[in-house]
């Protein structure tokens, strides 16, 4: 019964893992970049919600409302005035200005909040939990794992229903055969980076409320996310719920072994999948 | 009938041989009038020299971005630890060792990251850097998570220390700090004189063209793959032969620390970034760069990693071949050159 415990609450953290994943999956599938700050970017959105939640003195869901048109604002302008400044045919500036990004994010954070771990306040429901037959899920990690369905359903709404979401998919094909259709790329690329720290706001919440936080477990994060979109295949969304899903397992499995191999289970999973199936469990791109 | 001719050398070129000698030979003197901070400065600026010259062939001439070096430096150490405390070496030939237990772990490290592309294959060398960290730290006879120091048996008898004692009239620990400074000197011209050699062989040149263009390079006959291996592994041995050689000067080591992203990857990364990518120079120029700005900024902590942050991002978008890229555009100096121009004959009336 312990084993059916530690799987179900691997399964509930892999929702986690897809929400890190998400924008990351997001921006790389629409202008193939791979954003090296994306775990920074979590935990800055982490600080911002505790800044709101302690200045305002919101509850931190509410919290979360004001934070995503400040996350929207501030991806947009972090793709307009510089990330679109690195796209183009050499992988050496994006990565590069990304990781510089990464490493300046870090030490603000340091620099203005210390180095101190924090976590976000919590109150009944985010500590209860519900009874489902035999076992006891936290309310949270269940939240977590819908709010993870949510957006991925959301996400693929967006991208098939919607006219900017078709503009998202020609940018994507083909940047220059959609301008000539009058879209204009580097809107269309902020606006992508704006939508995938709105989801980056999402996971941050849920960092915040679940564990502690400090302005350097970002690129653990970036790690985590990076595996589950490579687990899932590069250009699907469930994919990478799934590759979430298969980190969470391995790492709460691993943990009831011996508490030490958590995290190193996770990254064995992930190469194990690496070996057998080099383009994801799920591979739609061909890049 | 005028006689054509390949060359590879320049006026600036030939200068700097005859400069690069007698900076060599005062580096080689520097212990007899230098103290001992200087020494561990100096130390400092050569290996992290050494770091960003094999980081610049990985990305710089191999188009591998790899955010994993630290894998190499962090199992060199510990290789060198190793060999010291379980087997009773001494430390001093066991920093060969340190390299090739790093050539061991590139050969599955490859294997893994060359199935991914481009920035996968970035954050993939960076997860099996983590993997090695987390096994290393399981190693409990090296000290596990908290790490361990050189017995002092081993760092009192080292090789040399005791010529070094007499000849400079110091203590052991100041002896140790010159003898891993002579090291490191050897190590950073072989580091530079290797790739120099390596850059200009037929080798070189197959590197430069798949680096330029993949496809055509394959076109002509140049094995990409190969070339990627060869790249991949030359590089791993030397950061692990420097990670072996800056343990043995620190004495003391732990998984953190040995395998720190940010000691040796993201400070090399930027010392190639803002020296200048894929030139031989650009190290150099940014290892004196980076050496000014860290005792200029060591006091205001988090702000100087800012800085540099800062400074690789605004490089990276207005010259994205660094402050060498700049000078040699402006002045056309190679100190080390590795184009080959065609000279003589009509081409030299067609200058006039």
């Amino acid at each position: 019964m312990i084993w059916v415990d530690t799987i179900v609450q691997g399964i509930l953290l892999g929702g986690l893992y897809a929400l890190f994943a998400a924008g990351l999956s997001l921006v790389f599938g629409i202008m193939r970049l791979v954003n090296l700050a994306h775990g920074d970017l979590i935990v800055m959105g982490a600080y911002l919600i505790l800044v709101l939640v302690t200045l305002l003195g919101l509850p931190p869901f509410v919290a979360l409302l004001f934070a995503v048109p400040l996350m929207f604002a501030f991806g947009w302008g972090l793709q307009k005035f510089l990330l679109n400044r690195t796209l183009g045919d050499d992988i050496l500036p994006p990565l590069l200005v990304t990781f510089g990004l990464s490493i300046v994010l870090q030490n603000a954070l340091l620099e203005g909040f210390s180095a101190d771990s924090q976590r976000l306040p919590t109150d009944a429901l985010t500590t209860a939990s519900v009874a489902v037959g035999p076992l006891n899920l936290g309310v949270m990690p269940l939240l977590t794992f819908a709010s993870a369905i949510a957006v991925i359903i959301g996400l693929n709404q967006l991208f098939y229903r919607t006219s900017l979401g078709r503009a998202f998919r020609a940018t994507s094909d083909d940047a220059v055969t959609a301008s000539l259709m009058g879209i204009k790329p580097a809107n269309i690329f902020a606006t992508a980076t704006g939508i995938a720290l709105v989801i980056v706001a999402i996971a941050a919440l849920y960092l915040g409320l679940r564990s502690n936080f400090d302005p350097n477990v970002g690129p653990a994060r970036l790690i985590y996310a990076f595996e589950a979109v490579i687990i899932g295949g590069l250009g699907s969304l469930w994919g990478t719920l799934v590759g979430g899903i298969i980190i969470g397992v391995a790492q709460t499995v691993g943990a009831a072994l011996n508490p030490e191999w958590q995290i190193l289970s996770g990254h064995l999973a992930f190469l194990v999948v690496l070996l057998v199936r080099p383009r994801g469990l799920f591979p739609r791109a061909h890049d | 009938m005028a006689t054509y001719s390949v060359q590879t050398r320049t006026r600036a070129s030939s200068g700097f041989a005859v400069f690069a000698t007698l900076a060599i030979v005062l580096l080689i003197l520097l212990p007899f009038f230098a103290g001992r901070s200087t020494i561990q400065d100096m130390f400092f600026i050569l290996t992290m020299l050494v770091l960003a010259q094999f980081w610049n062939l990985l990305a710089g001439y191999g188009g591998l971005v790899s955010i994993g070096q630290q894998a190499f430096v962090g199992m060199g150490a510990y290789a060198m630890f190793g060999a010291v405390i379980l087997l009773g070496v001494d430390p001093v030939p066991s920093i060969l060792l340190a390299g090739v237990a790093a050539l061991i772990i590139a050969v599955p490290t490859a294997f893994f990251a060359f199935r991914l592309q481009g920035a996968y294959f970035a954050i993939g060398t960076w997860v099996i850097a983590e993997v090695f960290r987390l096994l290393v730290a399981q190693w409990k006879t090296l000290g596990g998570g908290t790490g361990t120091s050189l017995p002092r048996s081993a760092t009192r008898e080292m090789w040399f220390t005791d010529a070094i004692k007499t000849l400079f009239d110091v203590k052991a620990s100041a002896a140790r700090d010159i003898l891993a400074y002579w090291l490191a000197l050897v190590l950073a011209l072989a580091t530079i004189g290797g790739i120099y050699w390596l850059l200009r062989t037929r080798r070189g040149l197959a590197l430069a063209a798949v680096r330029d263009n993949t496809e055509a390079a394959k076109s002509i006959g140049v094995d990409a793959a190969r070339m990627k291996w060869v790249v991949f592994l030359t590089s791993a041995f030397g950061t692990g032969l420097a990670g072996g050689l800056i343990y043995m000067q620190k004495v003391r080591i732990s998984p953190d620390a040995a395998f720190s992203v940010t000691d040796w990857t993201a400070y090399v990364i930027f010392i190639v970034v803002i020296g200048g990518i894929g030139t031989i120079e650009g190290p150099i120029l940014g290892v004196l760069i980076f050496f000014a700005l860290q005792s200029l900024l060591a006091d205001f902590g988090s702000w100087y990693l800012m800085t540099l942050g800062v400074l690789a991002i605004v490089i990276m978008l207005i010259a994205p071949r660094g402050l060498w890229g700049l000078i040699s555009e402006r002045t056309g100096a190679h100190l080390f050159p590795i184009r080959r121009r065609l000279t003589g004959g009509e081409l030299d009336q067609l200058e006039d």
